[in-house]
């Protein structure tokens, strides 16, 4: 797949001295949904930013769609529309003007009929006429993304579109997302919630103290790194593992109760029957057999703690 | 050139001012109406003409003035503080347009605005006074050089700004008594020697003499000094703001 943003060897220091993002490069591919994780602090915003002309680099450059971001900018921010972190909008003015103000903003004559379906898209057009004070803090996260898209962007830059919003709305946003997604919109968010990066991704890259520590399709890493477990629940605890088992490393625990076996499920090579016989020849009683899988969310508490 | 950029920039600007027509609008009509009866009637009826001209008259290009130097420093300032403040100017700092949208935006509806004040208080002055225009075309030529550059100089005050204090700074420390010292009220050879010398240092003195000259004919510099001032202010305004805007200046990180 072709890219429409290249990022290449991003630094940015900020005037106090702290370095944010540290030579980072990253592609984002057309018509993706790819999901950038950090902890807090991790460089996300500041990226974004950068791209879409709110902060400068440092050093380093980036392309949208082959043109420059600083040399070519009138062309590169006409395709971007960005949705920012903060709720940051004027308390008096009314959303249907607020739409119209974002799309001019952006170059785009008025298209009345453009914006309507946008708004009913959103479930905002009832409140069309509502001055943005009046509405509950899920509504003003709509009109933000509204504003972002009022000007037709091919690119989308969802900077934690769900932080405090309730699951029902969450889930209204993934179905949205993955519908701009369907009409070609090339989108890219960032989160601290895993399974929004489970849901919705098809690719996430992982940033912490602003370095990309991982990208790669949702798949593959759970691929490379989703290793499962077989949890074995003992009738009688043991203290140790018998000698004989040795092999399988086996992993003990609650309170000798249980053995976990930790293995790659896309090795073919894997013999959990086996295990299961050793355990027998072990003389080792079963109570219970469950398995489990390593979430994203695993993998990620692993990554950001290996580089801490 | 972002022609749409600048139209909504411009349209919401005044779109403000009308939601907000009362403290717009009326309130600077207010307010002379007051000098008018405080200096004009109960001062101006115990002073004499000044260059042959009664005194409640010669005063309406001060007080016209007055107005329009604070009203356009307190619409520019306020008008790009506030996305400031509130943190909607991501939307302006991302958006494909550069300082000559944004300046042509704001300042136009700020000028305008004042524009639309200075003929209001002109019309009040008309119930007040006598009054009669020498040279209309150069008095209008004033008024929105006026306008221009004063909002153009607001303009930099709120970018300038990081809070509501330095906003109001400027325009009372500064703006205020030049305009209360620059021969509003007065013509400056009232004044002793020394402080008509001082009062050269006055770039207000230069706008109101100019100003008044297109009313009556009179003038404390001459003509051609008042338009080169005024042309050279605008000018050293809009190289801070293009510098403001090439370096980011407190919008950029
Ligand atoms: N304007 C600024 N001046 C100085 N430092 C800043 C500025 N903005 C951000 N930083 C610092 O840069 C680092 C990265 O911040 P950034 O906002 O990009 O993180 P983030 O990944 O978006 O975090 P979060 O998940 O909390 O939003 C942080 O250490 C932050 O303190
Ligand atoms: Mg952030």
């Amino acid at each position: 797949m072709e890219n429409i943003v290249t990022i290449s060897n991003i630094s940015k220091t900020y005037a106090g001295g702290h370095q944010a993002l540290k030579n980072l490069s990253l592609d984002i591919k057309r018509g993706e949904i790819l999901a950038l994780l950090g902890p807090n602090g991790a460089g996300k915003t500041t990226l974004i930013s950068i791209i879409c002309g709110i902060v400068n680099a440092t050093e380093g450059s980036i392309t949208v769609n082959g043109h420059d971001i600083v040399s070519d900018f009138r062309t590169t921010r006409r395709m971007i529309g960005l949705v920012p972190q903060e709720l940051t909008l004027g308390a008096f003015d009314k959303v249907i003007n607020t739409l119209r103000f974002s799309r001019g903003l952006f170059g785009k004559k008025p298209n009345p009929s453009y914006l309507e379906q946008l708004l009913r898209s959103l479930s905002l057009w009832d409140k069309r006429h509502a001055e943005i004070m009046t509405l509950s803090g899920g509504m003003k996260r709509r009109v933000l993304i509204a504003k972002a898209l009022a000007h037709e962007p091919v690119v989308l830059f969802l900077d934690e579109p769900t932080a405090g919003v309730d699951v029902e709305l969450r889930k209204e946003m993934w179905t949205l997302i993955r519908r701009l997604r369907e009409s070609g919109v090339t989108i890219i968010l960032t989160t601290h919630y895993i399974e929004e990066a489970e849901e919705i991704a098809d690719r996430v890259g992982v940033i912490n103290r602003g370095e990309l520590l991982l990208l790669d399709a949702k798949h593959s890493i759970m691929h490379k790194l989703g290793k499962k477990q077989l949890h074995i629940e003992l009738k009688l605890p043991v203290k140790t593992v018998p000698e004989i088992l040795s092999d399988w490393h086996l992993e003990l625990s609650a309170n000798g109760s249980r053995l976990n076996y930790t293995y790659d499920p896309h090795n073919t090579h894997i013999d959990i029957v086996g295990l299961l016989d050793a355990l027998d020849a072990a003389g080792l009683q079963l109570k219970d057999i469950s398995t489990s899988q390593r979430t994203l969310e695993d993998i990620f508490v692993s990554l950001v703690n290996e580089t801490t | 050139m972002n022609l749409h950029a600048i139209k909504v920039i411009y349209k919401f600007e005044m779109l403000r001012a009308w939601e907000t027509l009362l403290q717009s609008f009326a309130s600077p009509v207010i307010s002379t109406s007051l000098y008018f009866v405080v200096f004009g009637s109960a001062i101006g009826s115990r002073i004499q003409q000044i260059d042959g001209v009664p005194y409640g008259t010669f005063i309406v290009p001060g007080l016209m003035m007055l107005a329009l130097l604070t009203q356009s420093t307190a619409n520019a300032s306020f008008g790009i503080f506030l996305p400031k403040f509130t943190g909607t100017i991501y939307e302006i700092m991302s958006a494909p347009i550069s300082f000559i949208e944004i300046v042509i935006g704001y300042v136009g509806a700020a000028a305008t605005k004042s524009f639309i004040i200075g003929l209001i208080i002109l019309a009040t002055a008309g119930f007040f006074v006598p009054l009669e225009i020498a040279h209309p075309f150069w008095m209008m030529s004033f008024l929105i050089l006026t306008c221009i550059s004063f909002s153009l100089f607001g303009f930099i005050i709120g970018l300038w700004a990081n809070n509501f204090e330095k906003l109001q700074l400027i325009p009372l420390l500064v703006i205020t008594p030049l305009v209360f010292l620059g021969g509003s009220f007065y013509s400056i050879e009232m004044l002793p020697a020394p402080w008509q010398s001082v009062s050269l240092f006055n770039p207000v003195v230069y706008l109101i003499s100019g100003f008044r000259w297109s009313f009556f004919e009179v003038a404390d510099v001459s003509i051609g000094l008042s338009l080169t001032m005024i042309l050279l202010f605008m000018a050293a305004c809009l190289f801070v703001v293009w510098w403001m805007f090439k370096t980011g200046y407190r919008m950029k990180k």
